[in-house]
């Protein structure tokens, strides 16, 4: 009844291979005007590389091939472009090269794929390299027409001079001549500490149309022509279409047609989406639903439990021997704790227009990964790659969900049965909650182990649940294991746990029920960062130890979390008591390459209204490309993380989830936002994530803090189930 | 269900200051109207239940979450959207103040937010954080609720 998901090919990989069979240049950049060797941006302006345009009216056009969803990655990776081109920061725009200009330029812009905190942190390398390239360039022009070495020419806010001449010049005036420079072989990176553009807190780029209605989002967007698509898909994952009753909405205004897509949807497209949508809610559909109709939240639950005692177990962090040191410990303490499913719940809704030609299919969408929609729409069209593209647009929310391509390739497969008419599919709401990439659930049996003098001695974690690995991108296993289930206690990495334990054994029993997991804001550091830090107080209670002394004792040989850790507690006032009628709770992890930590005040009324008033948290990202929007992504990430403890999660009723909208699956308000105070403490060396790392410790520093103030120890997500609420 | 038979009707709307005219159901959602009619989609769709605030607009001045009333009920009143905000081109002081605290992330939601904002302001030029907690309900996934906060108040005291 618990099925298990179908592996999938990676799309990322097909479309990489594609790429090795596809031909041509990119449509539309290389335009017919301008000297050999001159690649044009759309405007006939000169590219001095893929990574900088520079016009004549001296505006710079830097190229951002992650997307922007909220989090600032396009304005940090343009800092960090603009820093090493020494350009004017008040010239600088943006624009996203398509995937398929990537493709038919062999990538010249990277990964596309912007999730797992990586935006800045792993493409950081080479845009500052293409930044410091172009400079390079530009200054070699500008030296070529004065007939001087260009090491004698310095670059500053796009001015060029040559200080023994009095010369000087701009980036827009040798722009042309720049491009056809060759670039040079040997680029060498400023030091961070010399930065003057990046590493401050400067604006967004993109504010204005944010303001006043003219941002285009996917859901915007308008083409000649254009029809709507409303769709429903199967209401069980793994069932499928039988058939609908078209005859039943013969004649409803602005119908134009509907469409089977793929084994199990169907959809409706007509003038608007509001006569779409009506049409399809009065549209008689029979589903063929399958086995896993019979499944629900409480046989997931109880297949789950079973894991935690019995089975097969992948092993994510051994050492010396946990049996044999609880069996010996004076003290042994367990308890089991559990996280649901969790909708993204983005604001703008799963939404993408396509047009399909007999020689062409262009989509427009918001994507977390340009190249795996660029894959869906060769999946979907069947055309080859030098024939298709994506235009990508902002995201009214991704947190992961926009990832995946489900919407990409609906839309591709309703516009190739209209062809030469664009076709926006959007879904409803009511589609998006009940058709989402959850949150993966999971349960964990936690036994720990005191020795006489209160040390801890053994920990063993059995984590038993759902891998998103294994739904979405199986080639990423290790022979079976899913790596990622075990981020934040790992031994080492980007992920390691923080503290040092004589004997440690961390397991994952793999148990995928039939609900399509995703990678949700945080991932897996969500649950366990939970399990580990709520448990780790419940070992100091055990030890008859403050939570934050009972912690550092096992941390010192983890400087940097332990760092994160004692700046909350300091800036919390640990040492000192609350105020009255206020309780206090800690958590600390490490994630995505960041070191972080949390401290939360909360006061608890009736022992079930919940305020937090204030929450301290701190990240070491290793760098802080611009430290005021880092501070937003850490205050963002609570928001995110405090609505899935408290209103989230999503329950499964005869094979489908149960929550259809923001009335059963609410999301915080204002009235519940706790004052954040964000301490951003860069320490240099490494490049950690910034969107993510957060999120984990909002649950567990407000779940102790629960404790502290009740006595009551909370194991299960959400308190709505539990009849908690913000007071 | 003879659908043929569904009537349509003419309504005049007053958006922005100008009228139009649209063919539409009368009890189709003033948002979908906005949005695909009239064709001005800065006022988004979140949910469709007047739980997000996404569409709020100002009804007569009032601020409307616009999937919940139908254009039937807004025919004939002064409607407002992000787009008709700023007066003579000059930016609405809570436009100011969005971006001078650069409080959007996504922005998704921002055109419903600054709405709801603008009409508290106008209901109590100086609210408080209670005001602030009661009136300002919308949902905001990006959680831009510190900044958002600190630019009513910027805009309350500009």
């Amino acid at each position: 009844m618990n099925q298990h998901v179908t592996p999938k090919l990676s799309r990322r990989a097909f479309v990489i291979g594609s790429a090795a069979v596809g031909t041509g240049l990119a449509i539309g950049l290389d335009l017919p005007f301008g000297g050999p060797g001159v690649v044009r941006a759309a405007d006939g302006s000169p590219e001095v590389n893929a990574w900088v345009v520079i016009r004549p009216d001296e505006t710079v056009v830097i190229r951002i091939a992650r997307s922007e969803m909220g989090q600032g990655t396009l304005t940090g990776l343009a800092q960090l472009v603009a820093e090493e081109l020494e350009c004017d920061w008040s010239k600088v725009t943006t624009e996203y090269p398509t995937p398929g200009q990537n493709v038919a330029r062999k990538r010249a812009w990277g990964d596309y794929s912007t999730g797992g905190s990586r935006g800045i942190r792993t493409s950081q390398d080479y845009v500052r390299k293409g930044g410091a390239t172009a400079r390079m360039m530009l200054i070699q022009a500008a030296a070529d027409e004065w007939k001087v070495p260009a090491s004698e020419c310095t670059a500053a806010s796009s001015v060029i001079t040559h200080t023994l001449s009095g010369k000087s010049t701009t980036y827009g005036k040798v722009a042309e001549a720049a491009a056809k420079v060759t670039p040079p072989a040997d680029v060498k990176l400023k030091d961070p500490k010399d930065w003057k553009i990046a590493g401050r807190p400067i604006k967004r780029l993109d504010t204005a149309d944010k303001v006043n209605g003219a941002m285009t989002y996917g859901i915007d967007i308008k083409l000649p022509g254009m029809l709507n698509a409303a769709i429903k898909d199967c209401p069980v994952t793994g069932g499928k279409l039988k058939s609908f009753d078209e005859a039943k909405i013969a004649g409803m205004k602005g119908v134009k047609k509907v469409v089977r897509v793929g084994d199990t949807a169907v959809a409706v497209v007509a003038d608007t989406w509001w006569h779409a949508r009506t049409a399809l809610d009065a549209l008689p559909i029979v589903w063929d639903e399958g086995d896993n109709a019979k499944v629900s939240s409480e046989s997931i639950a109880k297949w789950l439990a079973e894991g935690l005692d019995s089975g097969p177990a992948y092993v994510g962090n051994k050492s010396g021997d946990v049996t044999a040191a609880l069996a010996g410990s004076a003290k042994k303490i367990e308890a089991v704790y559990n996280y649901p499913y969790q909708n993204h719940a983005t604001m703008e809704p799963m939404n993408a227009t396509a047009l399909y030609t007999a020689d062409k299919c262009e989509v427009w969408c918001g994507t977390q990964n340009g190249e795996a929609a660029l894959a869906a729409v060769l999946e979907g069209s069947g055309l080859p790659v030098d024939k298709c593209d994506v235009h990508k647009t902002i995201l009214g929310g991704g947190f992961g969900r926009r990832g995946q391509t489900d919407y990409v390739r609906q839309a591709v497969e309703i516009a190739k049965q209209m062809p030469g008419t664009p076709v926006k599919l959007l879904w409803s709401r009511e589609e998006d909650m009940t058709h989402g990439r959850y949150h993966p659930i999971t349960q964990c049996k936690l036994t720990g182990g005191l020795d006489a003098d209160n040390n801890l001695v053994a920990l063993h974690m059995r984590i038993s649940g759902q891998s998103i690995l294994f739904s979405l991108r199986p080639e990423a296993l290790v022979n079976g294991k899913d790596p990622a289930t075990f981020a934040g206690l790992n031994e080492s990495g980007e992920a390691a746990i923080g503290y040092s334990i004589p004997n440690v054994l961390i397991e994952h029993s793999m148990r995928n029920p039939h609900i399509i997991p995703g990678f949700w804001r945080g991932v897996n550091v969500n649950h366990n960062a939970i399990y580990l830090e709520c448990f780790m107080d419940e070992l100091a209670h055990a030890a008859g130890q403050d939570p934050l002394a009972f912690r550092r004792k096992l941390m010192a040989s983890k400087p940097k979390h332990l760092a994160a850790l004692n700046a909350v507690a300091e800036k919390i006032g640990w040492d000192k008591p609350a105020p009255q009628g206020v309780s206090r709770g800690l958590a600390h992890l490490m994630s995505y390459g960041s070191y972080v930590a949390a401290a939360a005040e909360i006061s608890v009324t009736g022992g079930s209204k919940i305020k937090v008033h204030r929450i301290v948290a701190a990240t070491d990202p290793g760098y802080a490309v611009n430290p005021a929007q880092i501070e937003r992504q850490i205050a963002g990430s609570f928001v995110y993380g405090l609505s899935g403890l408290f209103y989230g999660g999503c329950t499964v009723k005869d094979g489908r989830i149960e929550q259809t909208n923001f009335d059963s699956y609410d999301s915080m308000r204002i009235a519940a936002m706790p004052k954040v105070e964000s301490i951003v403490m860069p320490s240099g060396g490494f490049w950690g994530g910034v969107g993510e790392p957060t999120i984990a410790v909002a649950a567990p520093a407000v779940l102790n803090a629960f404790f502290a103030a009740t006595g009551k120890r909370i194991r299960s997500v959400p308190l709505r189930d539990q009849n908690i609420s913000f007071a | 269900m003879d659908w043929a038979n569904k009537g349509t009707a003419m309504a005049n709307l007053t958006i922005n200051g100008k009228s139009f005219n649209v063919d539409v159901e009368p009890d189709t959602p003033l948002l979908w109207v906005i949005r695909e009619n009239v064709g001005l989609t800065g006022t988004k769709y979140g949910c469709g239940i007047a739980q997000c605030g996404a569409c709020t607009v100002h009804v007569d001045g009032v601020a409307v979450r616009s999937c919940g009333m139908t254009v039937g009920d807004a025919a004939g009143k002064q409607i407002t959207t992000i787009e008709g905000l700023a007066a003579g081109g000059a930016l609405h002081r809570v436009q100011l103040a969005w971006i001078a605290n650069d409080v959007p992330q996504c922005g998704y939601c921002q055109s419903g937010m600054i709405m709801a904002v603008a009409a508290l302001l106008k209901d109590k030029p100086k609210p408080t954080d209670q005001d602030i907690d009661e009136a300002i309900t919308n949902i905001c996934r990006c959680g831009t609720f510190q900044q958002v906060r600190e630019a009513i108040h910027a805009a309350a005291n500009a």
